[in-house]
């Protein structure tokens, strides 16, 4: 990124001052490093976004951020109602609450060793993942509704994991505000036979070493032992979410002159949050979030139920459930005022600090679990949401390593044979019904996660709590 | 006589696609094999089946648009794959024809599932030759 534009406020806190049409600054969280490799479109969109009404403090890149459309993935930003804030589905994302939840499985690495191909072809042969996979559960509209209105409750009810999985979920597994009825009909049957499946690109299943704990007392109050076996389930609202999103990205691109917004991207196309409009897409966007709740509860339970068949005694108990594309309500503090904002996070992690009233008991004292993702040859971490989070971006940390390479340029490095046998070299068995999908998402393709989870910590919006490491990924 | 090319190019962590045709038509249709690309190499398709899609939309960007994600909604909703379109246009009213099939993991080894065709880089335009390209990014 060209560094002429900003302005350093810390070593790892970058500012680009208000001009033209920017409404509040644009803040990037990196360091020098991350800051030199990062695109500089990544610059040009969050400037995009502190473009819109009722923006509120800053919009703000996270470590992992990358060129994306209208919002950079590893975008923040929140608007007030108050102030004629409004509401961007492309500030969402198509892949509507993709998130990850992490397993306890009390194993060990050599507990798993014996077992681990045919836990991996397990694994692969029952979780429905890949282009055109179908989940065994069809859903005709009113049980569809159903399921949009209770979220991954729906899910427990209909013998999905269990209640205690619950508290252990965003919103208590339940998204409330949801309207299945601003879903459309498509978007409904798009989803009718998607329930309990993986996806393909990014998405993941995969069952993790705990190489390195950072944080004793708080890995120790999450339940992390240095040497288990956790098990990590990445992956979204499906058809529906994407429809939703589709549906709406284009209503609101119309409705924009008529509501008096110009943007300067149409992948910005917005509504206010009071309008007839936002308030139906944002009803819609609560139940794409209880989709992608009851597919991750589903999947658990495909994945209880494997692990149950090799390893009996093993419970695989939730840590917890977050996503990282959402648009949520959510109350904070500004300049010594209370706020009821609606932060917009594309690509970054909800991280509420020790204290917040919406973590379940078991986790208020020490804070929320941040997952950050790898891809299969990659560690991934753990973080936990701090109290001064609160003040950088909303109570927003990052998601994953973030691109550095496209789709293009990794297939001109890799082979998807070449990269699933280098891997299993090294002891990680990776299944996946598509070559070409895992050459694209050839772990370097991707930034240094250490350097990003490290600019994380450092720049105060999460800190550091474990390191984990690949044993087996099914991949998408 | 130009040549009909359905082109990718690189944005980011997703997939651009371009369409180059002598016509609006002929580039639209080329857009979407290239969006069909992205999920199957479409020399592995067999055209044993068709599909007829319809939009109408208020300008060519949003007609891109919508067009674009009608076929990934068809095959989404399907379980096809395509490897072949044809487009004809009445003003603002796209008339679509798909060739493909349903979807063989093993035969076709599909890549990568498309989420949605973005408004990012919409763009619809006729080079100073007479060429039209249509163009816009796709999440992938």
């Amino acid at each position: 990124m060209d560094r002429s534009r900003l302005q350093r406020v810390s070593p790892h806190e970058w500012r680009i001052d208000p001009t033209g049409p920017m409404r509040v600054p644009a803040i990037i969280f990196a360091d020098e490093a991350l800051i030199d490799a990062m695109d500089d479109k990544v610059a040009e969109q969050i400037c995009n976004v502190a473009s819109l009404p009722g923006i509120v403090n800053a919009a703000y890149a996270l470590p992992d951020a990358h060129w994306g459309y209208g919002f950079p993935i590893g975008g923040v930003a929140a608007f007030d109602p108050e102030t004629d804030g409004v509401v961007c589905a492309g500030g969402v994302g198509f892949d509507i609450s993709c998130g990850v939840r992490t397993l306890l499985t009390g194993l060990t690495r050599a507990d798993i060793e014996p077992l681990k191909l045919a836990l991996a072809d397990s694994l692969f042969h029952q979780v429905p993942v890949g282009v055109g996979s179908r989940g065994k559960l069809v859903l005709e509209f009113a049980e569809m509704d159903a399921m949009l209105q209770g979220g991954a409750g729906w899910a427990v009810e209909h013998g999905y994991g269990n209640a205690e999985d619950l508290p252990r979920v965003e919103e208590a597994g339940i998204m409330a505000g949801a309207l299945a009825d601003a879903v459309s009909e498509k978007a409904k049957i798009r989803q009718r036979q998607e329930m309990g499946t993986l996806g393909s690109g990014n998405h993941y299943l995969e069952v993790q070493e705990i190489i390195e704990i950072s944080n004793p007392s708080v890995a120790a109050s999450f339940g992390l032992r240095l040497g288990e076996i956790v098990v990590s389930i990445h992956c979204g609202s499906r058809g529906l979410g994407h429809q939703v999103a589709t549906d709406y990205q284009r209503e609101m691109a119309i409705a924009m002159p008529q509501l008096g917004i110009t943007v300067p991207d149409l992948d910005l196309a917005c509504a206010p949050i009071r309008s007839e409009l936002g308030a139906r897409y944002l009803g819609a966007m609560r139940a794409a979030i209880n989709c992608a709740l009851a597919n991750r509860q589903i999947i658990t339970h495909l994945t209880r139920r494997i692990f149950g068949h090799f390893f009996p005694q093993a419970r695989l108990d939730l840590l917890f459930d977050v996503s990282h594309n959402t648009c949520k309500q959510e109350q904070h503090r500004i300049a010594g005022r209370t706020r009821s904002l609606f932060v917009h996070r594309k690509g970054a992690t909800r991280a509420f600090g020790p204290g917040h009233a919406e973590l379940p008991p078991a986790l208020r004292k020490v804070g929320q679990p941040v997952f950050i993702g790898g891809s299969m040859g990659t560690h991934s971490a753990i973080m936990a949401g701090i109290g001064d989070g609160e003040e950088h971006a909303f109570a927003s940390a990052c998601h994953g390593a973030g691109r550095q390479l496209s789709r293009h340029q990794a297939l001109k490095l890799w082979q998807g044979r070449q990269v699933v046998d280098d891997l299993a070299a090294r002891g990680i068995i990776v299944r996946s019904p598509s070559s070409r999908g895992v050459a694209e998402e050839a772990p370097g393709a991707y930034k240094n996660i250490d350097a990003v989870v490290d600019a994380a910590h450092s720049a105060g919006l999460a800190r550091k709590v474990a390191m984990l490491a690949p044993v087996v990924c099914i991949k998408g | 006589m130009h040549k009909e090319q359905a082109v990718q190019f690189p944005h980011g962590a997703d997939i651009g696609v371009r369409g180059i045709g002598n016509s609006r038509a002929a580039a639209f249709a080329q857009a979407a094999a290239a969006l069909a690309a992205t999920v199957v190499e479409p020399a592995t398709v067999c055209p044993a089946e068709e599909v007829a899609i319809t939009c109408t939309a208020p300008d060519d960007r949003f007609l891109l648009y919508d067009w674009l994600n009608a076929v990934i909604y068809e095959m989404a909703v399907r379980r096809m794959v395509f490897g072949r379109f044809e487009v004809s246009l009445e003003g603002q009213t796209l008339h679509g024809r798909a060739w493909g099939e349903a979807i063989d993991p093993s035969r076709h080894l599909p890549a990568i599932e498309p989420k949605g065709a973005t408004m990012t880089g919409l763009r619809i335009e006729q080079a100073q030759d007479g060429t039209w390209i249509a163009e816009c990014v796709v999440d992938v």
